[in-house]
């Protein structure tokens, strides 16, 4: 194998595990700048993983080639419905946002295999009719070497991701809606005095890390998994809140990290024909992104970077 | 007077309430996609209750849950979430069944305590990581818990397939590794139930003893209560995190001993996380912290669960059912908010009724 092929299944590779990572650890993003802490988003993926293979199966002869692309809106439209649940009780019910999530997380995977049998009578759906492929990204792949290692035959939902990214980087930092919301989830009362409407903006962050969670758990469904079970989602939500802490709540930097995570994951599969890692016990492959995260944690984060006012409930003054 | 009187109330009517309209929910879902729910229910509780074996298996599940449950309450008693009882379970599961695959011919007793041992050893120092990363590095513990989980899993899965064997389940342990009591076995006509349930029995009440007789109980739960007082108080904040993070993992491992010994005599690798992790969270979230509160809750559980299978074949109903009521319970637990606005609104217009006091 020479080095420009090599370099290209590593770079598409990482790319195609990192890219429902890229959407959800962002979502993260949005939801706990916003003060709600989401351990919820594996079973808001789990959901968007779901929708989207119903999706995919049911319209591909309507839509033909653009029916996964259509099916990650299928995807974000649940995974909104789901994560209203999460804003609705750690909002107005003042439920502990932990508890929340974990019933999130228990009621997804159950709620989701409990209408593919409704529907198919079995527990997975069985391949999908138009799964993502891999794609040539649109003229940049002719720019030679660049383009043959980053841009051909690789994975289109990533580059859709990276996109998202920038996009979610100029919305949270420079816009006054990611001021508010940044506002909100540091100090929620100041915020208020101020005439932000507090409840708004916990709801709002909430939902864009549905929707983004949403998307991610489809593309993990369409390009990945090519089915959906019960196993199509198995923890990508909480490598997605791995991602989201170790990118430091930052839309770029957790696109970074999930993109790492991506090739960390991508190297169980691809590691053999990389010289040196090659050499590496698979195991050490397998735990390494959760162990990276402990140590970044202990390390590099520190204690002050979450928002400050995260995982509080916040009570309205009269 | 009046205001604890009715916090013991509330105690009691939240869970009750919440495992009321955890149903509803569940039967609501059913009717809207056409099935009978008053069928479904009948199927479940009709298929433990009628067979000695099923009863036998329901408590089985119990078992496992209860320890599952207090681990989590423990730590949550002091003011944490060990979101990693999953994780905590299978590292004490595997070591207690490479302890018992180790030494098979050592006397019963022994061999018991020292697998049993090796199983709280494997879990407590699983959560005391998270416990002491807490503690002295202020690391989120809901984190370093849930990465932890994923590490077990591919670290369980490895000794599996590469040490244990070169397959993907071990060999049975000895029958002096087992904790299936013969007289049990045969009183619920060949259930897995076991000598666990007496171990759990005793926990509940060393737990209770801990928490609301100890000192050190007492600290834990000062702690949880308010952190800085208890400090001010002369209590060592960064000592009762990590004593609460030992005893919950501790707990779990224990658990998966009695899981690993009791219910299946081996270990085999797993695709993901147990359940028996996040419904023992569920569990303790539902006896409110109580231990015996959560010892009927996990009867409950082991209930629901086993009865689940049951709903298929006589119901036409997805067993996935039962987890969506599960999931159900614990958010009107969560979000017991609302149930406790309603149950004030309610009292406050029977006093107005009467026209005041």
């Amino acid at each position: 194998m020479n080095i420009v092929s090599l370099l290209q299944l590593i770079v598409s590779s990482s790319l195609i595990y990192a890219a429902p990572l890229i959407f959800t650890a962002i979502g993260g993003a949005f939801s706990e700048r916003g003060g709600i802490v989401n351990i919820g988003l594996e079973g808001i993926m789990v959901m968007g993983a779901f929708a989207s293979a119903i999706f995919n199966l049911t319209f591909t002869s309507t839509f033909g080639d653009m029916t996964p692309w259509l099916g990650l809106l299928a995807g974000a439209l649940i995974g909104i419905l789901f994560s209203l649940i999460h804003a609705v009780a750690t909002v107005h019910l003042r439920a502990d946002h932990i508890i929340s999530g974990t019933v999130i997380n228990l009621a997804a995977p159950a709620l989701a295999v409990f209408l593919t049998r409704a529907i198919y009578g079995a527990a997975q759906t069985g391949p999908l009719a138009e799964p993502f492929g891999r794609a040539n990204i649109f003229l940049l792949h002719r720019i030679p070497v660049i383009g043959p290692i980053f841009f051909e035959n690789t994975s289109g939902p990533a580059y859709l991701g990276i996109l998202v990214a920038v996009i979610s980087w100029v919305v949270m930092f420079k816009t006054r809606f990611g001021l508010r919301l940044r506002s909100v989830g540091e100090h929620p009362h100041a915020a208020e005095t101020l005439g932000i409407n507090v409840y708004f903006m916990k709801y709002a962050g909430v939902l864009i890390s549905g929707l983004l969670g949403g998307i991610g758990g489809a593309i993990q469904a369409q390009a990945i998994s090519n089915e959906f079970g019960v196993l199509t989602i198995a923890g990508q939500g909480f490598i997605s809140l791995a991602a989201m802490i170790f990118g430091k709540w930052n839309p770029l930097g957790a696109m970074g990290a999930a993109i790492f995570f991506g090739f960390a994951q991508s190297l169980a599969r691809i590691g053999n024909y990389i010289p040196i890692i090659q050499d590496i016990p698979g195991i050490w492959l397998q735990i390494m992104p959760y162990l990276l995260t402990i140590i970044v944690l202990v390390g590099v984060v520190g204690k002050a970077v979450a928002p400050k006012a995260i995982g509080k409930t916040f009570i309205k003054s009269k | 007077m009046l205001t604890t009187n009715q916090n013991r109330l509330n105690a009691l009517l939240i869970p009750t309430l919440s495992i009321l309209l955890g149903f509803i929910f569940g039967a609501l879902l059913m009717l809207f996609f056409g099935y009978n729910p008053i069928e479904a229910y009948q199927a479940m509780l009709a298929g433990v209750f009628n067979s000695p074996y099923f009863m036998g298996e329901a408590m089985r599940q119990a078992t496992v849950l209860t320890f599952t449950g207090l681990g989590f309450a423990i730590a949550f008693k002091a003011g944490f979430f060990n979101i990693g009882v999953a994780g905590q379970l299978l590292a004490g599961w595997v070591a207690a069944i490479w302890v018992a695959l180790s030494f098979p011919d050592l006397p019963r007793i022994i061999l018991l305590t020292l697998s049993i041992g090796a199983a709280i050893i494997a879990g407590a120092v699983w959560a005391g990581i998270a416990g002491a990363l807490r503690a002295y590095f202020g690391t989120s513990e809901v984190i370093v818990t849930i990465m932890l989980n994923y590490t077990a899993l591919h670290l369980t899965n490895y000794i599996i397939r590469s040490v244990l064997t070169t397959g993907n389940t071990t060999e049975r342990v000895s029958e002096n590794a087992s904790l299936r009591v013969g007289w049990l076995t045969t009183l619920t006509q060949g259930s897995r139930i076991n000598m666990g349930l007496f171990i759990a029995i005793a926990v509940v009440i060393l737990y209770w003893v801990f928490m609301t007789q100890m000192t050190a109980g007492f600290e834990v739960r000062a702690v949880g209560l308010n952190p800085d007082a208890s400090t001010y108080a002369g209590m060592s904040a960064e000592r009762n995190i990590i004593l609460s993070m030992l005893i919950s993992g501790g707990l779990a491992g224990l658990g998966g001993a009695i899981h690993g010994l009791g219910t299946f005599g081996n270990i085999f690798t797993q695709s993901g996380l147990p359940s028996l992790g996040f419904n023992g969270i569920a569990v303790a979230l539902l006896g409110l912290g109580n231990p015996i509160g959560i010892f009927f809750s996990s009867i409950l559980f082991g209930v629901l669960d086993v009865g689940a299978g049951f709903m298929p074949n006589r119901a036409g109903v997805p067993d996935e059912m039962a987890d969506i009521v599960i999931a159900a319970i614990i958010f009107f637990v969560g979000a017991n908010y609302i149930i406790r606005v309603a149950l004030d609104k309610m009292r406050s217009s029977k006093t107005a009724e009467k026209g005041g006091e």
